[in-house]
């Protein structure tokens, strides 16, 4: 005898009411999965960005409105310059509680035939750097030659190829691990190189803002503190005695960036949370409407034999399947609007976006379908108590 | 088999003149046999539905004891009684009881399918669908079925199970008069020639002619017999 199973017939048969039960639990997934995917990526990032400024305390020129300046260039990789005058440098060495403090100078490539790609060129010091040569030295375990590079992530040159800066052909010798923040999009030299690329754009005609050699000027300076010592007293103590500089302190900058975080997550997660709510609510309110709908024809199954219980796991194989096949189209679906448009996102929340590894996103995928399906069944359970509870002989009669 | 119901009577709680509810099945008691087709007759109202209701197992009675070769139906668990109506009972009720997701054919074999008892009805099925002229009707679904058509899909589902209880609430209200022959004529050499219990309730007068017993009900009552024809 051929078979058959009532619960895909009655999906298949009902397409509206099936397609409205996906779509439901598809909004539902699609929530909880992209808004998981956001909010450990704004965490990621923020981890990401701790890690790798690796310095207690920034010191930059004043002139350079510092903070916001500095900001935008570290999680938005907004390209710039400033430059302060190097003995600076040893001002800040000898102010107490300084452990190690090392320089960069900043210079920025342009969209013009002279460069393939405009990007934040960053001159480090190699012999006193302690928080670029970590990240350089798990690609590339050597000191960087002349106008050799290491890119951040998002640079489109891989090992190997050459990057055109002001006409200078540099090859590229390591590529860093993702930040999700402005260091991505930035190239990293030597003091040396840095130097080269300077000249290079002065024979060109490119007017940098700097006088004399890359030797007399800084951009910034990174401080390591002293084990026992405030960070945020080291750099009052920088803005108090040293003029015309701004040291700010990374933990202050990274509360603020935290805070922001903080404030998007929760957004986010009142907005998963608001329509978490609305398809469940609407869920519900579909199941109910089903009630009447289908009185009669469960009251002919139960006249055929069906018991309750056969009755309720029949609408419960129904909730199941259609919030299964939903939540597997809304995790898609939220993937397919998540991934794609990372830089996107990144941009108009302005805060660091690392995206975290698949392992996680796997999680979060699994938890989306399971939160899914549990809603979706659940939503449907009462429905299915109600009508198990059916008086076959009562309905019947009365729709007769 | 034997259908016993003990005094069984049915009230329904609703506001009806001076009462808080009203008794559609004053107490009756009344046996049904294998090998006899038993006639309800009586004016709409009368409750004749809700009896047979009771006696198939559909309704729990408000008193009484409905006994199934001496098994008590309504002492049963709701599993218990499930799987025995879906076994021994086939019931056609008033009116639509077609499931409007399934075609006609899966509607005849449904019952078949519920406790996954591998017996192959689909011969049966077919047999059915033929002589009550709806084989031509095999993959259509309920909605695009006439009103006779629907009726005699019911029929076909019970007569394809093959139950040893037949109960039929108004079988012949849709049909036309070769329709109505054909069921009752079936009906009748069920009863006989398998000994299967039939009982059907109707207010027609042309299915009194097949019965061997007719019972009359009148406002829950009911009186034996009127006749045997």
């Amino acid at each position: 005898m051929k078979r058959f199973s009532p619960v895909t017939r009655n999906l298949i048969r009902k397409p509206g009411r099936t397609v409205a039960l996906v779509l439901l639990t598809a909004l539902l997934a699609l929530s909880v999965f992209s808004g998981s995917i956001v909010i450990l990526s704004l965490r990621g990032g923020l981890n990401s960005l701790e890690n790798r400024l690796g310095a207690d305390v920034i010191v930059v020129p004043s002139t350079a409105k510092s903070k916001t300046n500095l900001e935008q260039m570290l999680l938005q990789g907004t390209t710039g310059y400033f430059y302060m005058n190097r003995e600076k440098l040893d001002k800040v060495r000898n102010t107490a509680g300084v452990e190690k403090a090392s320089p960069q100078l900043f210079l920025a490539s342009l969209r013009a035939s002279c460069c393939s790609v405009p990007v934040q060129v960053i001159g480090f010091d190699q012999e006193t750097d302690f928080t670029i040569r970590p990240w350089v030295a798990e690609s590339c375990s050597r000191t960087l030659a002349d106008k050799e590079l290491a890119v951040g992530c998002r640079v489109s040159a891989d090992v190997g190829e050459s990057i055109r800066i002001y006409g200078v052909n540099c090859p590229v010798v390591a590529r860093l691990a993702e930040t999700g923040t402005g260091l991505d999009t930035a190239v990293y030299c030597s003091q040396e190189t840095l130097q080269m690329l300077l000249d290079a754009a002065r024979d060109l005609g490119h007017d940098l803002k700097i006088s004399g050699s890359s030797e007399d000027v800084v951009s910034a300076i990174y401080i390591k503190v002293r084990d026992g010592v405030d960070p945020q007293k080291v750099a009052d103590d920088i803005n108090v005695h040293i003029r015309k500089v701004e040291a700010v302190s990374t933990k202050g900058m990274l509360t603020g960036v935290s805070d922001s975080l903080k404030a998007a997550s929760g957004t986010i997660t009142w907005l998963i949370a608001a329509l978490w709510i609305l398809a469940l609510v609407i869920l519900f309110i579909v199941f109910a409407m089903m009630v009447n709908e289908r009185r009669r024809e469960l009251a002919v199954y139960r006249l055929l034999g069906m018991s309750r219980k056969m009755l309720s796991s029949m609408i419960l194989k129904e909730a199941l399947l259609c919030s299964l096949a939903g939540a597997l189209c809304g995790v898609v679906l939220g993937a397919a609007l998540v991934f794609p448009f990372t830089t996107l996102i990144e941009h108009s929340l302005k805060l660091p976006y690392l995206t975290p590894a698949a392992g996680t996103i796997l999680l979060c995928a699994v938890l989306a379908l399971a939160v899914t399906v549990i809603s979706g069944s659940a939503a449907s359970m009462r429905t299915a108590r109600k009508l198990s509870r059916v008086d076959p002989g009562t309905t019947l009669r009365e729709g007769a | 088999m034997e259908l016993r119901a003990e005094n069984v009577s049915m009230r329904f709680f609703r506001k009806r003149g001076e009462a808080n509810f009203f008794e559609a099945v004053c107490p009756v008691s009344l046996t049904l046999k294998s090998g006899e087709m038993t006639v309800l007759k009586g004016k709409s109202g009368s409750g004749k539905t809700t009896l047979t209701h009771i006696l198939a197992g559909l309704l729990n009675p408000y008193e009484g004891k409905v006994l199934l070769d001496g098994t008590d139906l309504y002492a049963q668990s709701d599993v218990s009684l499930s799987r025995l109506r879906n076994e021994k009972i086939g019931m056609i009720p008033q009116g639509r009881s077609a499931v409007d997701t399934l075609t006609v054919y899966e509607n005849i074999l449904l019952p078949g399918l519920l406790y996954g008892k591998g017996e192959d009805r689909t011969a049966k099925a077919e047999e059915w669908m033929n002589k009550l002229g709806i084989a031509e009707l095999r993959d259509a679904m309920p909605a695009e079925l006439s009103g006779g058509e629907l009726r005699r899909l019911a029929i076909a589902r019970v007569l394809a199970a093959d139950p040893e209880v037949i109960m039929a609430d108004e079988p012949t209200g849709d049909l036309d008069d070769e329709n109505t022959r054909i069921v009752l004529e079936a009906f009748h050499s069920i009863a006989h020639e398998k000994n299967r219990l039939v009982f059907i309730v109707t207010h027609e007068s042309d299915v009194l002619p097949y019965a061997d017993r007719v019972l009359s009900m009148d406002n829950g009552r009911i009186s034996f017999p009127v006749s045997n024809t």
